[in-house]
């Protein structure tokens, strides 16, 4: 059974709202992990698994899913809560995140638990891989569509010019990139540590069709992944400008927020802010 | 000399024997597993002939995959294929793959325990006038040191082969290691190979010589002059370093009384350490390790190598010959 699509904005704004919740509460349990990565790309995340995706949470290894695979490792606190959200596993294990025993590592390890597509940690890796699955897909003659999530900062890899390069060259048109246009990275600005500018461009130049979009406009986003349906004989990147730290006012743009959690008093003042978020949409 | 009846070596072994690379065990190993297996596909990055990647190539040309000079794509992507259901073979030089992606190898491979097999040509200082950069006297050390990984050096091309063939069989990654160099055929086609277990192939009381690859033909000439020397040495095949068969190398150790292990490889990290620290947990005694002196190499032509670089049946014999002596 494929996983309903939910087209109501309103239905999934309240989803992305409960995902950056739980972000939150389990950062702050784990008392260590990424913030502004996994904030920022909750909207993404919610429109991949709630209305984009063919996939089945009651029955993960179903072969003819769609795939998402994570690149950059460290937002695993978002993919971890989605797929929870989505019941591929209780929400209460959110909490057991970073801890000894838990299934749900620092960084993502294949299959655990399952509907983690791969395992990431050493930036680009996830590039490749998502190229493998998109080369066996075609072999295989097979439908489902490879959607990997990228950060802006890990185009700096040597091998995610070579990912970029091949996907082009061999004409993927069953892969998708998403590209977490936040504009940080540990050390500063992108741009003033390793300008990706032209970005665009760039992929332009390696043979892809680019989309560019409001990383946090569910309705925009959703059409920028419709429109990679549409293109033939290409990969697709979407290039999604989002806010690292969206959602929560004093970790919003701020690059200190990159790789630390936030405190119980701090983990209060996001949920309160949440929560009034919350109360807005439903008003809506 | 004793040599082990039941393991069928080649009858011409120290006569006119014939020499063939150990990759072309590899290429035919390939291509006989396609045929088997629909699912089995070939990457290569630019080396499709050095490689023997181009015999499976020709036959099997849409299940193969050329990523250009780019190693670290490319054992990624064997990642996602074999997380798809492929089995995939990442085929280049030892000092490119597993030297340059070795983090691929870690994360998208082995903690994955993704199903890829990595063929690593061109390995040890026997591809001779390339010189140092090309000469992969590491990559034992490298593979051997990560979870889920097996590791095996076969000893000749019709070993090449089969490995190759049970390695596609098998679960799990693993790393085959490959020389350029034609080397004197060991074994037949009737020859037993198991991965993980270490065969004898001459039987002795002295001194063991474990050996790896190509190495394995270099300790049978030495024990064929050793024997004349009145010393008699038990040669045993090691072609799996990881999981190491503990087993034989201690039988064999309790034997002999004294072990000389021969790679054509760095002895820190490589067969050499395997051996000492199964000995050193199991039983401790007086030990020797021939391979690379923890230098890098150069260019020239194979022979002139292993006699510069003491990786040679003479050499062999000299560290025998000391050995024994230190036995109580």
């Amino acid at each position: 059974m494929q996983f309903k699509k939910i087209t109501s904005e309103k239905q999934l704004k309240l989803i992305a709202n409960s995902i950056r919740q739980n972000i939150i509460k389990s950062l702050v349990e784990a008392k260590s992990g990424h913030s502004a990565g996994p904030l920022g790309m909750t909207d993404v995340f919610t429109a991949l698994y709630f209305n984009v995706l063919k996939h089945d949470p009651n029955k993960p290894e179903w072969p003819e899913r769609d795939k998402v695979v994570l690149s950059n490792g460290h937002i695993c606190p978002v993919w971890y809560a989605t797929l929870a959200q989505a019941g591929y596993f209780p929400v209460e294990e959110l909490k057991t995140l970073r801890k000894l025993g838990s299934r749900l590592q620092g960084h993502p390890h294949y299959w655990e638990p399952a509907g983690i597509e791969n395992s990431a940690g050493p930036l680009a890796q996830g590039a490749s891989i998502a190229i493998g699955m998109a080369l066996a897909a075609k072999m295989n003659k097979a439908k489902n569509r490879i959607y990997c999530l990228t950060s802006d900062g890990e185009h700096e890899e040597g091998q995610f010019m070579e990912a970029m390069m091949f996907a082009g060259n061999n004409h993927l048109d069953n892969l998708c990139f998403v590209v977490d246009r936040n504009n940080i990275q540990i050390d500063g600005d992108t741009e003033n540590i390793m300008s990706l500018e032209p970005l665009a461009d760039k992929y332009r130049a390696f043979k892809w069709h680019v989309i560019e979009v409001d990383g946090h406009n569910l309705e925009h986003i959703i059409d920028a992944f419709e429109e990679t349906k549409t293109i033939h004989n290409m990969p697709t990147v979407i290039i999604a400008h989002t806010i690292p730290g969206k959602g929560v006012s004093f970790m919003e743009n701020d690059y200190q927020w990159h790789g630390k959690p936030p405190t119980v008093e701090q983990a209060q003042v996001a949920l309160i802010e949440l929560e009034a978020e919350r109360k807005e949409i439903q008003e809506e | 000399m004793k040599l082990n009846q039941k393991i069928k070596l080649n009858s011409k072994l120290f006569g006119d024997v014939d020499k063939v690379p150990t990759r072309d065990g590899y290429g035919k190993g390939l291509v006989e597993l396609g045929e088997k297996n629909k699912d089995v596909v070939v990457l290569c990055a630019d080396l499709t002939e050095s490689t023997r990647s181009n015999w499976f190539k020709e036959k099997y040309p849409e299940r193969f995959v050329e990523v250009g000079v780019a190693e670290q794509n490319m054992m990624g992507i064997a990642a996602g294929m074999a997380l798809s259901g492929k089995v995939p073979f990442v085929s280049s030089y030892a000092v490119f793959s597993p030297g340059r992606n070795w983090d691929q190898l870690r994360v998208s491979v082995c903690y994955t325990n993704a199903n890829v097999k990595i063929g690593g040509m061109h390995a040890g200082i026997s591809v001779g006038p390339d010189g140092a950069t090309h000469q992969a006297l590491e990559d034992i050390s490298i593979t051997r040191c990560l979870p889920n990984l097996t590791v095996i050096v076969p000893c000749d091309w019709i070993q090449g082969k089969k490995a190759t063939i049970a390695a596609g069989q098998a679960t799990g990654p693993h790393y085959l290691r490959f020389g350029r160099e034609k080397t004197p055929t060991i074994t037949c086609e009737e020859t037993p190979f198991e991965i993980g277990k270490a065969d004898v192939y001459a039987d002795g009381d002295d001194v063991a010589l474990i050996a790896t690859g190509t190495m394995v033909y270099e300790s049978l000439v030495a024990a064929k002059e050793l024997e004349k020397l009145g010393i008699s040495a038990a040669v045993v095949n090691c072609h799996t370093i990881k999981p190491i068969d503990v087993k034989t190398i201690t039988e064999v150790a309790k034997k002999c009384g004294a072990v000389i292990t021969v790679e054509e490889h760095q002895i820190n990290g490589g067969l050499g350490s395997a051996v000492a620290e199964v000995l050193v947990e199991n039983h401790p005694i007086p030990m020797k390790r021939i391979g690379m002196l923890d230098t890098f190499g150069e260019s020239g032509s194979p022979d002139e190598l292993f006699k510069k670089y003491k990786m040679n049946s003479s050499e062999i014999v000299k560290q025998a010959m000391q050995i024994v002596k230190t036995k109580k």
